[in-house]
């Protein structure tokens, strides 16, 4: 019977006639890594870039993403796509906040990286001056598939991720350094 | 209604109110006059209650800077409209950057609010008589006048155009 249905792999484990056992990170990492849900935080023209890349041409549902969260307490992956005022600044931070762990950000586009064009007193230079970043897009705007990129290398870190890794002193000392409660 | 004429305006405002301003030529159209700060008030409260000129519109209000004019080097410009008549007018006023406080129009002009907000924010220019003189734009937190020629335009904290990125 043939079939066009792609499945996902199976971690490396031991198998055997009626059993299947692996490691709990890999099979928590599987879950995860194929069910993100993405909170957009698009605030200029790569918002309209991500519009594109959730729409029917692009379909980021491919990836298991079709599930926008509006809201961050439900959210795993925060998307900022666009320039950040200095005056927005708080507002991002509260809804990184807000976001349950485990959680990941990707930074989509120049403007979200670095500032990009905006080298003035009112734009945020750089998202990553008030929240951690785990993926910079580049691209002004970057096109959709660079955007599906992303986010197909945000799969890789939660895919490696321990389960652990967010009680560790390590993490705990990133969220210090970023003044995040 | 026909638009007011420039001489109109000119000998309206003279023979009711007297001497209180120069006229600042060569202004692409529009009938503008410079208004010494004291009369500020009167003389646009004047031209809001007065029937036959009767500017019942703030279009606009912003600052300039001119850095190199002595003991005037903030400039307040108020853009007034005749809507019946279809007339625009502008004022002018200076004042020091050593002591900028000019009279608020909320007063007269409900929309002067925001817009004198705006003003202060990026030029420092204190409206006196304003009920909730804070910034508007800008975050809470700027403590500098972004708009004033000092103020430098590239964010001193960027780092990603410094010369060692590029080996220079």
């Amino acid at each position: 019977m043939s079939s066009n249905i792609k499945m996902t792999e199976a971690p490396p484990g031991l198998e055997g006639q009626g059993f299947f056992a692996t490691t709990l990170d890999s099979v928590v990492g599987l879950a995860r890594k194929n069910s993100i849900w993405p909170l957009p935080f698009a605030t200029s023209c790569c918002g309209i870039e991500f519009m594109a890349t959730m729409a029917s041409h692009y379909d980021l549902a491919r990836f298991g993403s079709e599930r926008l969260s509006f809201t961050p307490r439900q959210a795993d992956l925060l998307m900022v796509m666009g320039t950040i005022a200095k005056k927005m600044g708080p507002v991002l931070r509260q809804v990184y906040e807000q976001m349950a762990e485990p959680k990941w950000v990707i930074a989509v586009g120049a403007c979200a990286s670095s500032g990009g064009i905006f080298d003035t007193y009112s734009v945020l230079q750089g998202i990553d001056r008030i929240i951690p970043v785990d993926v910079y897009v580049p691209g002004c705007p970057p096109r959709p598939e660079q955007i599906i990129d992303g986010v197909l290398r945000i799969q890789d870190l939660v895919a490696k991720e321990s389960v652990r890794r967010r009680h560790s002193e390590e993490y705990k000392k990133l969220l210090q350094e970023y003044h995040v409660k | 209604m026909d638009p007011l004429s420039h001489d109109q305006i000119e000998s309206h405002i003279r023979t009711q109110l007297g001497d209180v301003f120069t006229i600042i030529p060569d202004s692409y159209g529009v009938f503008t006059m410079e208004v010494p700060l004291q009369q500020l008030y009167r003389v646009v409260q004047f031209l809001f209650k007065d029937e036959a000129l009767g500017f019942n519109f703030l279009t606009d209000l912003c600052g300039v800077h001119y850095p190199d004019d002595q003991g005037r080097e903030l400039c307040v410009v108020y853009h007034l409209q005749n809507m019946k008549r279809q007339t625009r007018m502008r004022i002018k006023t200076f004042v020091s950057s050593e002591k900028p406080e000019v009279p608020s129009l909320t007063g007269i002009y409900a929309s002067a609010n925001w817009m004198e907000r705006e003003t202060y924010d990026f030029y420092g220019i204190r409206f006196l008589g304003h009920p909730d003189l804070r910034r508007i734009l800008n975050m809470d937190e700027m403590v500098e006048f972004p708009m004033r020629k000092e103020f430098p335009l590239e964010d001193p904290l960027r780092e990603d155009k410094e010369d060692f990125h590029f080996g220079r």
